[in-house]
């Protein structure tokens, strides 16, 4: 690592650190249960907190949906199928802070008012389960402490990447394979067992804890007017530091690039494979953040060595793997886009021809069903927008 | 609560009820949306996204079939971009898919071909993915293409929905993703009951039946082979949509004109074998009901008696509940026993060599064709029913010998194996055995008319899941006093998945009945697997109104009253249950069980 570049990210002023500062659990439950469900959910409607997942749908409304939704059969689901390339921050605040996502979840139930959750644990992740169930177990003690009725059981992933998209976890979750459901009923009034459910991501629930303690005035000056607080990123690729970074979100991605990159970066893929390719010319009006290029925690940062065909390559290979398989566009239009880059490199197909892909993946970008489907257009786009000659020659 | 909806679809405003989907609100209103995975049978799967549709404030398209209406709602059918997606869609299922239409058995009636044509699309705009699989001929009676498969699942969702038998089901993901068997094991080698339920529901040609078509004309052009054809109840009232007519057209003297015009030296009857199947079938639940209620007599199985006329639902006995295998009657179905009497009573009759005659059946049932093939189907020294030809495979043999159907002349069968009654017509819709059982068995117990007007009996009618029935035995003839009192309970199930509703209460100790028709297809053999392709609640019904009515158009409507089934006892047989009728028109069957 590289020290003095550790020093400058330190040093740096939108440098936080509240994923994996100390709580006392024991007294942070203790207030937690103290407060009326109408006042955790308007804290967080007035914190302006998105998910961390990378969608980013507000989670004081998604909170209130819930709780508003009819019936009294509800469920929590802690999202820990961390599957985005790029993305290993979730595996860490789990190992490190697994009692505050506890303690989140339990905030959560008791803003909507239910009594079950579910841990659907990333399949690759499985040596965190022992672990895990002993600290869900020590919690359990200690909901019990306090006469709440809540519980929470840990359930293992098998490995696919779809399982991120919570229709699609959902459906695992209740023994079928893991595809996405039809949009809507969304879970927040159809969701497991088709009840009212709340998916968040392992981080949400974390910075929801925050919020519920300290308020929401320090969270809402943190970050921008679209992208309030902070974020934990995962940064990889070409750069001396990789790591896992709390950072203030909104910043410019001129100034990530300076603090992370090795002084050769062309290119930042911000937001994991679903996401976009920003090109160097771009990173000062790029901000990270809902108004610029969101990301669920993933930043690769690629050098001059890098070829972006086999990034591309790469990634389409990721995605004819891991689509479902079960709508068309997302099926057959990802590996028409793979086998399609293979033969304009070859020059089996004229380099025109991929119009004709970027054509399939703006279809797959509003007529798939889920958001694996929809999103490969980002990587796509964006990558043959900048470096169409890479892709062709 | 407001039950109406005020939407707009492409600017013209409609009320509709609030329940419906965009799909369906459209079809109601006159505009078509193309679908592929959507089927009326099924539940909803939005997968193949042909019904993509603009609605007002999303910018991503919405599946029609999987979208309810809600207040106020835009709907644009006919974007310029909703047509390119489904323009695109098309041509990308076209990349996946082996495009040899012309050697595929549902060119021309292929749901994808159709909107390929409507769109414009030739197959060639991408990069050709589909894969060489091999193509599982295991089956005797269904051939699964992968090749062909654009992975809409309407066959999964068939075999789970529709028949709870779940031999069909999603494997792999993405690119590989295919439509499997336990372990990837051959259809023949799993629980498959070859219902072929899910190729009624194929838009495309990766589900077809096993045709016999060729070997059918191999034997008529064989001076040396004698060929008889018999034709299931099922086939006269749907075999016309094959040839253009609509659901429902009766087309029975038609079908026994082209059958002879076809080249068959015989034209019987499945109908003459359903009325035996009566007889036999009625007198061994007698016979079950006197060991049960008196002890008198040899046991001849368990009740409640189940029906043993459909092979779909044997097979699925033998797999799922071969404990209960003693309760089945041990008639062979009306097909077998025609076969079987082809081969015996019939060819002495007219002086041939068994060993030269050739049964060909006509069935609305792909499962038929399974059946013919089981091993113990011989009992006439040889194998009783040689081909086993469905309804669509009979049309296209009337088209392909150039038969103009239209301007035939209504005929009726050879006899011998060819008179029928009204009761055995009824073996085509669910509920026909059980009634024309019930209309012999009261009248042989009672010596009088069942009682319902006509000799309809209503409560086994029409299209519920489970039917049931009690009838209340009184003034029964002397022979029968051991029934007199008693309340026959009966019940009729169709559709796998019902037949299984109705086990389960059976295992539960709730099913205190004396006699279930089973049957595995929805609607009976009238929906069964081998019928004209596409097949909706809608074509089931029409089909049914024709056997009604095909029923009420006979002279004879009791099958005890066939004059050429009492010729049969009397010359051949002996009596119902006899010791020959044991030899010939009796079967056994076989616990399979699962793996």
């Amino acid at each position: 690592m590289d020290n003095r570049k550790i020093n400058d990210i330190e040093k740096y002023k939108k440098r936080v650190h509240l994923m994996f500062s100390e709580l006392d659990i024991k007294a942070a439950l203790r207030e937690i249960n103290a407060l009326a469900p109408e006042l955790i959910i308007t804290e967080l409607i007035t914190s302006g907190l998105r998910g961390r997942g990378g969608a980013g749908f507000p989670t004081g409304k998604k909170w209130e949906m819930v709780s508003e939704a009819e019936g009294t059969e509800k469920y929590i689901v802690c999202n820990a199928d961390e599957g985005e390339p790029g993305t290993f921050k979730d595996r860490e605040i789990l190992q490190k802070q697994a009692a505050k996502v506890l303690l989140g979840m339990t905030a959560c139930s008791k803003a909507v008012g239910a009594r079950k959750g579910f841990i659907y644990l990333r399949g690759e992740y499985s040596y965190m389960r022992k672990d895990l169930s002993a600290q869900i177990e020590a919690f359990h003690k200690l909901l019990n402490d306090f006469k709440i009725d809540f519980s929470i059981e840990l359930r293992m992933g098998s490995g696919a990447y779809v399982c991120g998209e919570e229709t699609s976890l959902l459906e695992s979750l209740e023994g079928r394979r893991g595809e996405a459901r039809n949009k809507p009923p969304y879970p927040v009034t159809e969701g497991f067992m088709g009840k009212p459910t709340v998916v968040n991501n392992v981080e949400t629930l974390v910075y929801a804890v925050y919020i519920i303690l300290e308020g929401t005035d320090s969270f809402i000056q943190m970050g921008t007017k679209s992208s309030r607080g902070a974020k934990v990123f995962c940064v990889s690729g070409d750069t001396p530091v990789p790591g896992i970074y709390e950072l203030e979100l909104g910043m410019k991605l001129s100034d990530f690039v300076d603090l992370f990159g090795d002084d050769d970066t062309k290119a930042v893929q911000v937001g994991g494979v679903s996401g976009y390719c920003v090109p160097r010319k771009n990173f000062s009006k790029t901000i990270i953040g809902f108004e610029g290029v969101p990301t669920g925690g993933s930043m690769m940062l690629f050098n001059s060595s890098r070829s972006m065909y086999n990034v591309l390559h790469d990634y389409l290979e990721f995605f004819s793997e891991e689509s479902c398989g079960q709508c068309t566009p997302c099926r057959i239009g990802c590996q028409q886009l793979l086998k399609g880059i293979e033969q304009v490199k070859r020059g089996t197909k004229h380099s025109s021809y991929l119009d004709n892909l970027r054509e399939i993946a703006e279809t797959m970008s509003i007529a798939s069903k889920c958001g694996l489907g929809q999103s490969v257009a980002h990587p796509f786009i964006s990558t043959t927008d900048y470096f169409k000659e890479e892709i062709i020659y | 609560m407001q039950d109406k909806v005020h939407i707009t679809i492409n600017s013209k405003e409609f009320d509709v009820d609030k329940d419906l989907t965009i799909l369906d609100a459209a079809r109601i209103n006159g505009i078509n949306i193309p679908t592929l995975c959507h089927h009326a049978d099924l539940g909803i799967a939005g997968n193949c996204r042909m019904c993509l549709v603009d609605i007002s404030g999303s910018h991503l398209l919405q599946p029609a079939c999987a979208t309810v209406v809600t207040e106020g709602v835009e709907i644009q059918t006919n974007t310029r971009r909703v047509r390119q997606t489904r323009k695109e869609l098309i041509s990308l299922l076209m990349s996946e898919h082996d495009t040899n239409c012309l050697r595929c058995p549902k060119n021309g009636n292929c749901e994808l071909q159709d909107l390929a044509a409507e769109y414009g699309v030739d197959g060639n705009d991408y990069i050709q993915l589909s894969a060489d699989y091999t193509i599982d001929i295991s089956s005797p009676a269904i051939i699964k293409d992968d090749s062909k498969c654009i992975r809409c699942q309407r066959c999964v969702r068939t075999c789970e929905e529709l028949q709870g038998v779940n031999a069909l089901a999603v494997v792999n993901k993405g690119g590989e993703l295919r439509i499997s068997t336990f372990l990837d094991k051959p259809l023949h080698y799993v629980v498959c009951t070859n219902c072929g339920q899910c190729v009624n529901r194929c838009p495309t040609g990766a589900l077809t039946e096993k045709n016999y078509v060729a070997d059918v004309w191999n034997a008529i052009d064989d001076p040396s082979k004698h060929v008889v054809v018999q034709t299931a109840p099922a086939v006269r009232i749907a075999l016309g949509e094959s040839l253009g007519y609509p659901a429902g057209e009766r087309v029975t003297g038609k079908m026994v004109s082209a059958l002879r015009g076809l080249g068959f030296d015989k034209v019987f009857d499945t109908n003459f074998t359903a009325d035996l199947t009566i007889m036999e079938e009625g007198t061994e639940l007698l016979m079950r009901l006197k060991h049960a209620l008196t002890g008198e007599g040899k046991s001849h199985g368990a009740l409640p008696q189940f029906s043993s006329c459909s092979p779909g639902w044997i097979k699925y006995l033998e797999h799922e509940y071969p404990d209960l295998l003693n309760h089945l009657s041990t008639c062979k179905s009306p097909q077998q026993m025609f076969g079987t009497l082809a081969k015996t009573y019939y060819a002495d009759i007219a002086g041939i060599d068994p060993a030269d005659i050739t049964v060909v059946s006509i069935m609305p049932c792909t499962a038929k064709k399974f059946e013919a093939q089981r091993p113990e189907m011989t009992d006439s020294g040889f194998r009783d029913v040689d081909y086993v030809l469905t309804t669509r495979e009979l049309g296209h043999m009337i088209k392909e010998a150039g038969i103009d159907f239209d301007s035939l002349e209504d005929s009726s069968c050879d006899s011998l194996l060819g008179a029928h009654t009204g009761a055995a017509v009824l073996f085509g819709a669910t509920g026909g055995v059980m009634e024309a059982a019930l209309r012999t068995a009261w009248e042989i117990v009672t010596g009088r008319e069942i009682p319902f007007t006509n000799l309809d009996v209503t409560p086994v009618r029409g299209m519920a899941g489970v039917k049931s029935a009690a009838i209340k035995i009184e003034n029964a003839l002397p022979a029968w006093s051991f029934l007199e009192g008693v309340e026959l309970k009966v019940a009729v199930a169709h559709g796998l998945a019902n037949v299984k509703t109705v086990l389960q209460l059976m295992k539960k100790g709730e099913a205190d009945y004396h006699f279930i028709e089973f049957m595995a297809c929805p609607g009976g053999c009238l929906g069964g697997g081998g019928q004209p392709i596409r097949t909706t609640p809608e074509i089931r019904q029409s089909r049914m109104d024709a056997v009604y009515a095909e029923d009420n158009a006979l002279p004879i409507r009791k099958s005890h009253l066939n004059p050429e089934v009492l010729h049969i006892y009397k010359d051949f047989l002996g009596e119902p249950c006899g010791e020959k009728s044991h030899h010939l028109l009796h079967t056994s069957y076989t616990a399979r069980g699962k793996y």
